[in-house]
């Protein structure tokens, strides 16, 4: 577990306009006989510039709602808006659309092209986005650098660390200015000085103006973000605001 | 539009690094579509081969000359029709080419006669034997398709005195003066010397069977004298003025032929008209029946190699679930996640079948050097159409399983370890 955070001092940032707004989602899943219902009615508004922690013991519904986040999934029912979008009614191709351009995902295991280095991983998105590549590895190049990456532009994931690899994936989340990130257990797979770097590196974009939502199991990583939303049994038994 | 250019490049680049990154198991796919193209290339240089050969060959015999004989080239299984036709003899070319030259407009040129048969010759130092001789006239020159390497025909004055001159086909001029001109020599032929005129330039053989080169033109009286002419083996060729009106020259030429042999209306010809289109329609069947059977068989070593492509791309695409899962969450859409499964797979193919071609065109050098008269050729034609069929098997091998990743549930994909 990494140490507490210095939980007084952080300072909030005003909220932005409405980017996700969730009413009364429900996911049913049928597994062989059984009918599983991952979300029982979840409302849910997700504005610019937060700091989102969604926790949850697993089984809670927690990473179905993240997959509903990041529109790798869509609701049974109920409506989910992403910056006016009818999620629920998109096709694959435009859920893939909206994943290029409005998100950054970042994984518990990095899930990186192992045999591509930093750069290519981080232009990926940009390649799907049908940026030129001039472009592209000028941003690619810059997004490495927030991160503090930009003297290992061309090294291969298992030439970094565990901590490196996760910033470029960071980077990778951040290269196409999308309008949410989404970690999923962030720093789940690193020991707890690495985690703690990741969770400033948060703070960092989070004073830049991004806005985070963090699924994880540890409080200590909850308790970086700025509201917490606790799951229980597919809805939201809390969704506080920890500062 | 950039878009699909960048994701087009991108699969490219992934799909060779792939290729690049499971070397053995690459190689070892690409042995099946090497394989599959090699059958089918090698297949195609004996197709091109035997046509080329064929066609080279009907031009040797002359396409547009005709051929007068007692018996039909085809067809001949019932002789008893045919065995108690009169000979063509010397007086029948006479009489057609006095008619040829009374008529303007004919479609005909000119007609030769000649007999032929298999003698042995000697020099000072070498002998041959089994050389396809020709009696004929000097008008013969006319008819020949070959050109000479030296020297000259025999013309009317020592063709009508009989005079002992003949000329060589390349290879018998080879055989028996090897490296210096035959020109001038004293050859002799059954024991009876002979002056050699003129050496025949090289002509290659017919559907690689008959040299052309292994013959001898001498003048008729010469012949008979010391051959004698065989009823049954005389012909008359015809040269024809234009090749395209083939059908009316032979009408024409049947015609002209009953009046020389005065065929009486009602009765039968009693000579048969033979030449180059006859030969075509008889083995035409034929080259298409090797081509088909050839190409079925090698054609199914093309398909093993394609299940061979389908497995690993099937392979490619289980290990990979967690890419896939990746990049459809960075925003890979179906048609790209299915283009870089499909380019992988064509890829491999393709790579297979430049390999194959290149061994193809190694067996291919090594054949033409080996045997030169071998029917096989390659042409830039093979080379396009071996590299459509790699490209063909590598989307029909790839798409199923490319299908199946592009259809693959990112959320299922990601959680896939």
């Amino acid at each position: 577990m990494s140490p507490p955070a210095p939980v007084e001092t952080r300072p909030v940032r005003p909220v932005g306009p409405l980017v996700i707004a969730i009413e009364g989602v429900t996911k049913l899943y049928q597994m062989g006989e059984e009918t599983i219902h991952a979300l029982r009615g979840v409302t849910l508004d997700i504005r610019r510039n937060e700091y989102l922690a969604i926790m949850g013991p697993s089984g809670s519904g927690k990473s179905t709602l993240m997959n509903m986040l990041g529109c790798l999934d869509t609701p049974t029912s109920g409506k989910y808006e992403f910056n006016g979008n009818d999620v629920a009614a998109m096709t694959d191709d435009e859920l893939a659309e909206i994943r290029n351009r409005e998100i950054g995902f970042v994984f518990q295991t990095f899930n990186l092209l192992p045999r591509s280095d930093a750069l290519r991983n981080v232009e990926l998105p940009l390649i799907y986005a049908g940026v030129p590549s001039g472009e592209r590895h000028e941003r690619a190049r810059l997004a490495l650098e927030s991160v503090g990456l930009g003297n290992r532009i061309h090294h291969k994931p298992n030439e970094l660390s565990g901590g490196q690899r996760q910033r470029v994936a960071v980077a990778r989340a951040l290269v196409n200015r999308p309008s949410i990130i989404l970690a999923d257990e962030p720093t789940g797979n690193l020991d707890s000085k690495t985690g703690v770097e990741i969770l400033a590196l948060f703070e960092d974009l989070y004073e830049a103006g991004n806005t985070l939502i963090v699924v994880t199991h540890e409080e200590a990583v909850a308790r970086h973000a700025r509201r917490v939303i606790r799951l229980h049994d597919g809805l939201i038994e809390s969704d506080g605001h920890v500062y | 539009m950039n878009r699909i250019i960048y994701e087009f490049t991108e699969s490219v680049r992934i799909a060779l690094a792939q290729i690049r990154a499971n070397k053995l198991r690459s190689a070892l796919t690409a042995l099946g579509v090497i394989i599959g193209i090699v059958a089918v290339t090698l297949m195609g240089t004996a197709i091109e081969g035997i046509n080329t050969g064929f066609d080279k060959s009907l031009a040797m015999l002359g396409d547009d000359v005709l051929y007068v004989n007692k018996w039909p080239w085809t067809g001949a299984e019932d002789w008893w029709n045919y065995a108690d036709r009169p000979p063509l003899r010397p007086e029948d070319a006479v009489k057609l080419n006095r008619i040829i030259s009374s008529s303007p407009d004919s479609e005909l040129e000119f007609g030769v006669f000649g007999d032929s048969r298999s003698a042995s010759l000697k020099s000072a130092g070498n002998s041959v034997s089994g050389v396809f001789t020709r009696g004929t006239t000097a008008g013969y020159a006319r008819i020949l398709t070959a050109d000479f390497e030296e020297g000259r025909m025999f013309n009317e004055t020592e063709d009508e005195s009989a005079r002992q001159v003949v000329v060589l086909g390349y290879d018998v001029a080879q055989a028996l003066f090897p490296g210096r001109s035959a020109l001038g020599a004293t050859v002799a032929i059954h024991g009876q010397p002979f002056q050699v005129i003129g050496v025949l330039a090289r002509q290659g053989s017919f559907l690689g069977l008959f040299s052309f080169d292994n013959q001898m033109v001498m003048p008729l009286g010469a012949y008979r004298k010391y051959f004698g002419i065989r009823d049954d083996n005389t012909e008359i060729q015809v040269k024809i003025r234009d090749k395209t009106h083939l059908d009316n020259a032979r009408e024409e030429l049947t015609g002209l032929m009953r009046r020389v042999r005065g065929d009486i209306p009602g009765q039968r010809d009693s000579f048969s008209i033979n030449g180059g289109a006859v030969f075509k329609e008889k083995l035409d069947p034929i080259k298409k029946g090797i081509a088909l059977a050839g190409l079925f068989v090698t054609g199914l070593s093309l398909f093993v190699g394609a299940i061979g492509i389908m497995n690993i791309t099937f392979v490619s695409v289980k290990e990979r679930t967690k890419e896939i899962g990746t990049r459809k969450a960075l925003g890979a859409r179906r048609v790209t996640i299915l283009l870089q499964f499909l380019i992988e797979a064509v890829s491999i193919c393709v790579l297979g079948g430049i390999v194959g071609l290149g061994l193809t065109y190694l067996m291919f050098a090594a054949v033409r050097s080996g045997m030169p008269s071998f029917p096989i050729e390659f042409s830039p034609a093979l080379v396009v159409v071996s590299m459509l069929v790699s490209v063909v098997t590598g989307v029909l091998s790839g798409v199923v399983p490319a299908w199946g990743a592009s259809r693959l549930d990112p959320v299922v994909a990601l959680r896939y370890e």
